[in-house]
């Protein structure tokens, strides 16, 4: 009578295709699999002469963005444009939300331009839910960041980052280290990575910075980098936004740069081999010491490549997706 | 109007009754059991075979949306509501717009009220002016007004001091403080309760210490002040057992708890639907059982409805977007009967925490039977099954998270003062 809704089941298709992009929780290893190979393929592409492919042609695909971003937002444009779809940027200062246009408003608005696609970014976690199941089920949607709750596509192109140099999941140890509490990119990683079958998931940050219960997730909790990085293969840093000195969260740059930020000396704890990733953009001397950002073992750079075919990948699978299920809804109608 | 209800199971947990009888009610009164009164002329007659006769419902806490914000229910709608759930008395919190802070505002709630004529609605006052915790709201006036207690509501008094002074007011003129209990500093941003749900999906928690510091600092100022209190909606185990250990001192101080709070818990919100977005929170399975524990063991003596009706706008917004609230009139007596089914409760006792137990708190002649009391009465098919749905409610707020479901129990009458104010 009181159970609790499924909160998967909104972004597969009847028969388990993605036809909605919200978030890496729930889903399942193959379909995740599916999309990491799906990218690779892409990012061979574009090492080739024609970087285009045809499977979005004539569809149009709105960037709508309520949170600022160049990275994202460009990275999503140029995938779209790759796959040869029609592409409107948005970004939606929150103050145009406040001149009394709701959110709904703004998006019944675009669907009736007949927009296919809608990659979202939004300052409320749960906001690309709510589009996707109150406001235009018919359109696809990608979740570009929602909140604190998810960023899957984010943590695809870390996947398939890791995979491009480590290979098998299974021996893997990972370690996440930093903003934890605020961080949507830690919360879809560590959804991934578990689904995905790594060896341990560690994450490391003071407990100012930690959820509650961020044990329940499936990752071993440490406070301290000496223990947390030691026998890691990949070392995931998150960045940390300035106004947390502000909160009481943490007394300064300084000393959370002396504790946590990743310089040679704590590399060291690492396996030698250990790679290191960013999702940018970088506080150079806050999280990360530059010789590392910029060094031999940092991937930094990759992700961004990685990026473009993993969003061409998951923008193509949501869209084929959603049209198999219209499809198979106006053939239901016909019937009816 | 001399009206017989015939054959009902007749239960009154404050005269022991639970047998199947006639009542009769003449002007206003009940005035007989079993036996008609000498030259009685029945002029209606309810059939309530197979149903069960009880007391009419007092809530607690409803939010009435009028004066102000009559997009979300008016006067009307919501009593309406009321008499279709078998509540006959509402006690309503002071924020409407404007707030109940002036004798103007509660006599017009209470004269609109009565000019409908469904329902009573007992409002609450302001505690302090604008609810913005500094300044006390003319209490004694308030009272004089018609203002069955006062409330700060969730707004928080942060000083202490002021907080204290509050209370030594109102208790100079024995008036019930009620507390709905919570630190907005530990709030903050705060939408659901603060555990592994909230964490997964990235909303901001609510930890339960901004219950029970709260509770704590409010039980020490009634301690002192001696003043008459009452705990609204109590949402975590431990507050229910810090007003069980205050008793326990011999502090007289009451608490009830929402119908939701004892059904649903924090993994509800999974999905992100807005309308499990409450306030306060559901909180984790042991902190349902914990105030489970509470209804059964008396500390939590009533079960209120916490009814917050809402406009469909209030609710399509990403989840912490939304306002918190659900439209419960019509539900709280079918929820409550599931308390009946799993077996924590028989329905005499369930029928006390939903009637009797409500106007002990607020010191009211109302919540019986008895012979010569009004006629204030719900009659219902305890099997009856329903479906909640946009038009099955009354209430202009359809925002229910039971919508679509099935529940069982379903109220076929109402009298309030002696008037069928709803019949199936």
């Amino acid at each position: 009578m009181f159970e609790a809704n499924d909160p998967n089941a909104l972004q597969l298709t009847t028969d388990g295709q993605l036809r909605h992009f919200l978030t890496t929780e729930g889903l399942p290893r193959e379909l995740l699999v599916e999309i990491l190979d799906t990218a690779d393929s892409f990012v061979d592409m574009s090492q080739q002469q024609v970087k285009k492919v045809p499977l979005l042609r004539g569809k149009t695909v709105v960037n709508l963005f309520f949170e600022a971003s160049t990275r994202t937002l460009s990275t999503f444009e140029l995938a779209a444009k790759r796959l040869s779809a029609d592409v409107l940027n948005l970004n939606i200062s929150t103050s145009s939300t406040k001149k009394g246009e709701t959110l709904k408003d703004t998006l019944m608005t675009l669907e009736a331009m007949h927009s296919d696609m809608f990659v979202v970014r939004h300052a409320d976690s749960g906001a690309a839910h709510f589009i996707a199941q109150h406001v235009t089920p018919h359109v696809a949607v990608i979740n570009a960041g929602d909140g604190r709750h998810a960023h899957p596509t984010q943590a695809m192109l870390d996947m398939l980052t890791i995979r491009r140099h480590k290979g098998d999941f299974a021996p893997l140890k990972v370690a996440i280290v930093g903003d934890i509490l605020h961080s949507r990119v830690a919360r879809s990683q560590i959804h991934a990575l578990r689904t995905l079958g790594v060896d341990e998931i560690r994450v490391i940050a003071p407990k100012t910075l930690l959820p509650r219960h961020i044990e329940a997730l499936g990752v071993k909790v440490y406070t301290d980098m000496a223990t947390g990085l030691r026998d890691v293969d990949v070392i995931m840093m998150l960045r940390l936004q300035k106004e947390r000195m502000q909160s009481a969260l943490l007394p300064s740059e300084a000393e959370f740069y002396k504790l946590y930020g990743l310089n040679r000396d704590k590399l060291a704890y690492a396996k030698p081999d250990a790679v290191v990733m960013h999702p940018g953009p970088i506080n150079r001397g806050v999280e990360i010491e530059s010789e590392v950002a910029d060094g031999p073992r940092s991937l930094i750079l990759d992700q961004v490549t990685n990026g473009i075919a993993v969003r061409m990948a998951v923008m193509s699978k949501a869209m084929s997706g959603q049209l198999a299920q219209r499809g198979a809804l106006a053939e239901a109608e016909e019937q009816a | 109007m001399n009206i017989l209800i015939q054959g009902g199971r007749v239960i009154d947990p404050t005269q022991d009754w639970d047998e199947i009888t006639d009542l009769y009610v003449s002007n206003g009164e009940i005035v007989a059991r079993d036996q008609a009164p000498e030259g009685f002329v029945v002029e209606e007659v309810i059939d309530a075979s197979g149903q069960v006769v009880c007391p009419g419902l007092i809530d607690l806490c409803t939010h009435l949306r009028e004066p102000g914000l009559t997009q979300k229910g008016t006067i009307a709608s919501e009593t309406a509501a009321a008499a279709a759930g078998g509540i006959t008395t509402l006690i309503v919190t002071p924020n409407t717009q404007p707030l109940v802070e002036t004798a103007a505002v509660a006599e017009l709630i209470q004269d609109r009220a009565a000019d409908i004529g469904l329902a009573r609605v007992l409002p609450m006052g302001a505690l302090t002016r604008g609810l913005e915790g500094e300044q006390l709201a003319p209490l004694h006036g308030l009272a004089s007004s018609g203002c069955i207690a006062f409330t700060n509501m969730r707004h928080s008094i942060n000083s202490s001091q002021t907080l204290l002074r509050c209370l030594e007011y109102a208790a100079t003129h024995d008036l019930l403080v009620v507390f709905q209990a919570q630190d907005n500093d530990l709030v903050a941003s705060g939408c659901m309760h603060d555990d592994t749900t909230s964490t997964r999906l990235g909303l901001n928690g609510i930890p339960e210490a901004a219950e029970t510091i709260e509770v704590s600092r409010c039980l020490l100022l009634v301690e002192q002040t001696g003043v008459r209190a009452h705990f609204g909606q109590l949402s975590c185990e431990r507050a229910v057992q810090m007003v069980a250990a205050a008793r326990e001192r011999g502090l007289s101080v009451s608490a009830d708890v929402a119908i939701q709070n004892l059904l649903l818990t924090d993994e509800n919100v999974n999905g992100f639907n807005a309308a499990y977005h409450l306030q306060p929170p559901l909180r984790s399975q042991l902190d349902r059982a914990g105030l489970r524990q509470g209804l059964v063991t008396g500390t939590l003596s009533a079960i209120c409805s916490d009814h917050q009706p809402h406009d469909p706008i209030a609710k399509q917004a990403p989840f912490a977007a939304t306002e918190p609230g659900m439209s419960g009139l019509e539900t709280l007596l079918p929820l409550s009967l599931s308390l009946v089914e799993q077996q924590l409760l028989a329905l005499p006792q369930l029928i006390e925490a939903l009637t009797a137990a409500p106007a002990r708190i607020l010191g009211i002649e109302a919540g019986t039977l008895n012979i010569g009391s009004q006629a204030d009465i719900c009659i219902f098919d305890p099997d009856a099954e329903w479906t909640v749905n946009v038009d099955s409610l009354r209430s202009a707020g359809k925002n229910t998270p039971f919508l679509g479901q099935t529940l069982k129990g379903r109220v076929n009458a109402t009298l309030m003062d002696g008037r069928i104010v709803f019949r199936r």
